[in-house]
């Protein structure tokens, strides 16, 4: 195993350890941004193009836009229902 | 050190599952789901490669050369797009759920009844 | 059931899983000696039998289409369900001002850049700076969104655009296909609406387009499939004619298969983001009473 692809294994374990123990959310989606991307370095190294491709795309576009959208939808709902 | 993807997936697989169950927030539990899935595409990935192989894609190199396993790839490729789409339909329930009871907190949800 | 308990029960649950886990992946060969043969015998044969370079595009369209068939489906499935789930609920309605002002986020924001000229933090137009835009005055939401912002996305929704047709076509000679280019089609919806501000994805509305694509998408993947059984041969069987190695048209439905999944995925992963786009503009029943600047 090549030291590239070490370094991509050790990277990718310690970003989804990060991601898990990042407990607020908003910040969670940025930390599961970067380990999209992490994982799309992985991919490459492990010599699958394809693959590495649609993981950044849904992985650091796709799935942070969503999430944000539902926390800003759940922060706005939160504030309202503080106000009467 | 050739056993190092396979224990990578292990991990990822045991923290993604901590933080679903320790988790005090819905979008939380569902972007640690995320690390779980994430360890299949490691696993599948780690299954299928061959050392010293090339991507199996032969426009500029001969059909013939050492490449890795496609099938593996094929399954993960998929995989990635369907479970973004699986990852919203979640976090829509996240949003019903805190339309219904008022709280995105699994642990306050169990409380409530109906 | 109190949470140490539950910790402690996952604790030991954990660990037998990860022995469990453990214990049989190593009885799989070590990693880099992969001794599977389908593999092995789909890289050496996809060349010269479907004349397809991306060994990958042709398992996904020609020798397992029947799984990406499935794969399509539960996107199809997983998006009707969004859009079931995030419908309108009877005591929320869309803040009809709101969505109309915000149909025109550049003439708001260029009434309060006029009005505003004494702002310390406006620079200009300068790249890079922070300066913020105030398109909505007297209460209600802000919109916020630098000018470099607006001003790089604007710019890249086209080159992405392209990006994402040349993948989802060249999907059988370099890496790419229909997942993968569909989703850089939807990406570049989703540029707009972060380039422009949550507000500016009422304008295109994509909601009925997308759907329209993904029906289409999804419908036209049987339909390929059944038109290999009208051509006499099995349901998605390959019957088109298969061109010459390495040119855009070759490797029959291949092509045809990668593009259609292209149209259903772009169409799924835009109806899905403008579903939740549009839960933004839904207000709860507060409308009337929220002060609106005067157009």
């Amino acid at each position: 195993m090549s030291f590239l692809q070490a370094a991509a294994l050790l990277a990718v374990a310690g970003c989804g350890t990060a991601v898990v123990l990042t407990r607020d959310p908003t910040r969670q989606v940025i930390v599961t941004g970067f380990f999209g991307l992490l994982l799309a370095v992985l991919f490459f190294v492990f010599q699958a193009p394809d693959v590495a491709l649609s993981q950044i795309v849904v992985g650091t576009v796709a799935v942070p836009v969503m999430a944000l959208l539902t926390l800003a939808r759940l922060r706005t709902r939160a504030r309202r229902r503080d106000q009467p | 050190m050739s056993f190092g993807p396979f224990a990578v997936a292990v991990w990822l697989l045991l923290v993604g599952l901590y933080g679903i169950v320790t988790s005090r927030n819905l979008v939380h539990l569902i972007l640690c789901l995320g690390v779980v899935q994430a360890s299949t595409y490691v696993l599948l990935l780690a299954i299928g490669y061959r050392t010293g192989g090339a991507a199996p894609i032969f426009a500029d190199i001969p059909v013939g050369t050492r490449a890795v396993d496609p099938v593996v790839q094929a399954l993960t490729l998929t995989d990635v797009v369907v479970e973004a789409t699986v990852m919203a339909l979640l976090l829509a329930i996240a949003l019903q759920v805190d339309k219904r009871f008022g709280t995105v907190d699994p642990d306050e949800l169990r409380d409530l009844r109906g | 059931m109190s949470r140490r308990f539950r910790l402690s029960l996952f604790a030991v649950g954990a660990a037998v899983l990860a022995a469990g886990l453990l214990h049989g992946l190593a009885g799989l060969p070590a990693f880099g000696h992969y001794h599977g043969v389908y593999g092995t015998v789909l890289d050496r044969v996809t060349v010269s039998e479907r004349h397809a370079t991306d060994v990958i595009t042709a398992i996904n369209f020609d020798y397992r289409g029947l799984d990406t068939m499935g794969e399509e489906f539960i996107l199809f499935a997983a998006s009707i369900g969004l859009v079931v789930l995030l419908r309108e609920q009877r005591d929320e309605h869309v803040d009809a001002e709101r969505a109309s002002e915000a149909g025109d986020p550049e003439q708001a924001s260029d009434a309060a850049r006029s009005g505003d000229a004494a702002d310390p933090e406006r620079t200009g137009g300068e790249a890079g700076s922070d300066a913020r835009v105030e398109a909505e005055r007297g209460g209600g939401h802000r919109l916020r969104t630098s000018p470099a912002l607006l001003a790089t996305g604007r710019w890249l929704v086209g080159p992405v655009l392209v990006l994402g047709v040349y993948i989802v076509t060249h999907g059988q000679l370099t890496p790419g296909g229909g997942f993968q280019g569909g989703v850089v089609l939807a990406a570049a919806v989703i540029l707009v609406f972060v380039a422009g501000g949550r507000v500016a994805m009422a304008p295109i509305r994509p909601t009925g387009a997308a759907e329209a694509l993904e029906a289409v998408g999804a419908g036209g993947y049987v339909a390929i499939g059944i038109a290999g059984l009208i051509a006499g041969m099995r349901f998605l069987s390959n019957f088109l004619p298969l061109g010459t190695v390495g040119s855009l048209l070759s490797s029959g439905t291949i092509t045809s298969l990668s593009t259609i999944v292209g149209i259903e995925v772009a169409g799924a992963l835009t109806l899905i983001v403008s579903e939740f786009v549009d839960q933004r503009l839904l207000v709860g029943g507060r409308s009337a009473t929220e002060p609106r600047s005067p157009k």
